[in-house]
């Protein structure tokens, strides 16, 4: 059981929405689309589900070419943003209706749809119409409906965007056990960086209708291929600065110039663009070993247990999460400091500068 | 000032809306009343005396109508063809509406806005080819006739209803039901029609409405075997004189139906008026 796209592409009244592009999922395995709205997760789905066809290119399920086929006639079923459930049906109906569709025994029928509500904690509504229960219910039902009938290729767009927090964390801390007990591929779509790594499996990150990066979840974020995948990949979005290398070691815009570790040592020289993720920008002075910079602040935003600073340094506007509360005052300066050793280094095509050995050259969170 | 609280409560304080709104109200049924206040009278009461209410009760009238088949038979002949009309409106309507808010087709658009203009002539434009061509096809004074001549007006109609229900529903839903295996057919029956049903009452009360309603066709295209109601109303006129409380009792029972089913249909309306778009 695989899904391998091959080549295809989607446009709509002229807009691009996929440019083409390949992809192939194993076998029962997790997969995150992450990418920012409207970056084609949505339309790089209903292409895997058949919904759309795809203006060139070819599908394939386990190697037969599924492109064009009726989606009755495809093993897939989805879970939308939305909930979408049949109004005119009991929760106990919505989640039998595929299995009445395949004309399984009334016994078998009812021990699946209670095995499901068992798995989704429906047990207790099972009697209850769709606008009857809470939006929490209802996606829990839309999942049970999808997952009942086994079929090989699960996709969610966005399940739990429209919850709210606590629901939201409620279900995703539920859907690895799902996929586990599925043995489906599922294909997971998310705007949430911080999703797609507690999901695990795979990520695809999506930019602008093309995949720019497809690899286990853990390594894209710790190795990013480009700008623009570290970008997507981090929430605040990754700070940016240019850097100078020369003499085997990168200079900075603050003064300050450090030896480029091993990998990167063999890297021409020349203008680099160095990025790294807000948790590891630090407020106080430096200390040995460590970039410091001047910055000046724009705003802070306060989570409660931590900070967001927006400041302005080297010539940048960056973004950094610290630990605990500060207030500043807007506009007061202070100093920042930066691990080198969390800095990712992009060439000038925005491709990640890995040197000669790829294996040890990076890998940062 | 304050000695004397009391008597200054007293003064009731006159609600003008509420005045305002009994007046309208009164207004409004004035006609209806003195339609059913004359069914009531005898001929020689209505137009010898002025009355508020009858002298002598009488339901000499309705007997009339209800022994007499020339009369009731009208009502049967209207119901027959309005039914018809219902039916065969809804059943070509529902696929047509599903198809333009669902699918994007070459000249949706205008073939949208043009069914809407069949509604735009006076049904008398349309009565000469009808009744030529019905002649000429041997429907004339058929209910068939009626029915299928009362669709012109319909079915935009009943199209232009349905798509603004159909269009409230997520497409997501549709594409669910089929991921899941339903059949078109067994979606649309068992899932998408329990979801607009409020829709297709709506629907089915204004083709009722305007069937049941309109005159110039139906007696154009009815001479004996077909004649509705309101035909048989008007000719009335100039039989043995003029009936007045005959004439006044068939009006009354003209009104019942149409109240029955707006009574079903009240909460939704609204949303028909405004052709399902609100």
């Amino acid at each position: 059981m695989t899904l391998r796209l091959q080549d295809v592409s989607k446009s709509l009244d002229g807009q691009t929405h996929i440019y083409p592009l390949s992809l192939e999922l194993q076998k029962g395995t997790m997969n995150v689309l992450l990418g920012p709205t409207s970056s084609g997760k949505t339309s790089l789905m209903r292409l895997m589900a058949g919904l759309d066809r795809p203006d060139s290119g070819k599908i394939y399920w386990e190697g037969k070419d599924v492109t064009g086929q009726r989606v009755q006639a495809r093993d897939i079923a989805m879970v939308y943003q939305q909930f979408v459930n049949y109004p005119s049906m009991t929760v106990y109906e919505n989640i039998a209706s595929p299995l009445r569709i395949q004309k399984r025994s009334s016994a078998q029928i009812d021990a699946k749809v209670h095995e499901m509500a068992e798995l989704l904690q429906l047990t207790s509504i099972l009697h209850r119409m769709p606008d009857e229960i809470s939006g929490g219910q209802q996606q829990r039902c839309a999942i049970a409906r999808a997952l009942v009938k086994d079929v090989g290729l699960v996709l969610m767009d966005e399940p739990l965007a429209n919850l709210d927090y606590k629901l939201r964390e409620e279900l995703r801390s539920e859907i690895p056990r799902l996929f586990a007990a599925s043995g489906s591929i599922f294909v997971y779509a998310t705007t949430e960086p911080e999703e797609a790594l507690l999901l695990g499996g795979n990520t695809a990150t999506l930019w602008e209708g093309r995949v720019t990066q497809f690899g286990p979840s853990m390594e894209v974020y710790r190795q990013p291929a480009d700008e623009i995948t570290a970008r997507v990949y981090s929430d605040p979005p990754m700070n940016f600065m240019s850097v100078r290398k020369g003499a085997g070691s990168f200079h900075y815009k603050s003064g300050q110039s450090f030896a480029a570790d091993e990998g990167l040592a063999d890297l021409p020289d020349g203008e680099y663009r160095a990025g790294f993720r807000a948790h590891h920008l630090e407020i106080g002075e430096s200390t040995a070993g460590k970039l410091a910079f001047d910055a000046k602040l724009i705003v802070t935003e306060i989570t409660g247990s931590e900070t967001f600073i927006h400041v302005e340094a080297a010539g940048e506007r960056w973004i950094g999460l610290v630990p605990g509360i500060h207030t500043f005052k807007v506009g007061q300066n202070f100093q920042i400091c930066l691990n080198p050793e969390s800095i990712f280094y992009f060439d000038q095509q925005g491709r990640l500068a890995v040197g000669s050995n790829p294996e040890t050259g990076q890998m940062r969170a | 000032m304050s000695a004397q609280p009391s008597s200054r409560k007293r003064m009731p304080r006159i609600r003008w809306s509420a005045i305002v709104m009994i007046a309208y109200l009164l207004f409004l049924l004035v006609p209806i009343y003195w339609l059913v206040v004359m069914s009531f009278k005898s001929n020689s009461e209505i137009l010898n005396a002025f009355t508020l209410f009858p002298d002598e009760f009488t339901f000499q009238n309705y007997e009339t109508i209800l022994t007499d088949p020339s009369w009731y038979m009208g009502y049967v002949n209207s119901f027959i063809y309005v039914a018809l009309n219902t039916v065969i409106s809804l059943a070509v309507a529902l696929p047509a509406a599903y198809a333009f808010s669902r699918y994007r087709f070459y000249g949706d658009n205008h073939l949208f806005f043009w069914l809407l203009t069949n509604r735009m002539a006076p049904p008398a434009v349309f009565a000469l080819p009808f009744f030529q061509l019905y002649s000429s096809v041997s429907l004339f004074d058929t209910h068939i006739a009626v029915a299928l001549a009362h669709c012109l007006f319909n079915v935009p109609l009943a199209v232009w209803i349905l798509e603004g229900f159909m269009r409230g529903i997520p497409r997501e839903i549709d594409e669910t039901a089929f991921m899941d295996g339903y059949g078109f057919t067994r979606f649309f029956t068992r899932i998408f029609i329990p979801m607009i049903a409020p829709g297709i009452g709506v629907t089915a009360f204004f083709c009722f409405m305007f069937s049941w309603v309109e005159l110039l066709l139906s007696r154009t295209l009815t001479s004996v075997d077909a004649k509705p109601i309101t035909a048989i109303m008007t000719r009335t006129v100039s039989a043995s004189g003029l009936d007045w409380g005959v004439l006044a009792a068939a009006g009354v029972l003209t009104i019942i139906p149409g109240a029955i089913v707006i009574y079903f249909v009240r909460s939704y309306i609204a949303k028909g008026f405004a052709l399902g778009r609100v």
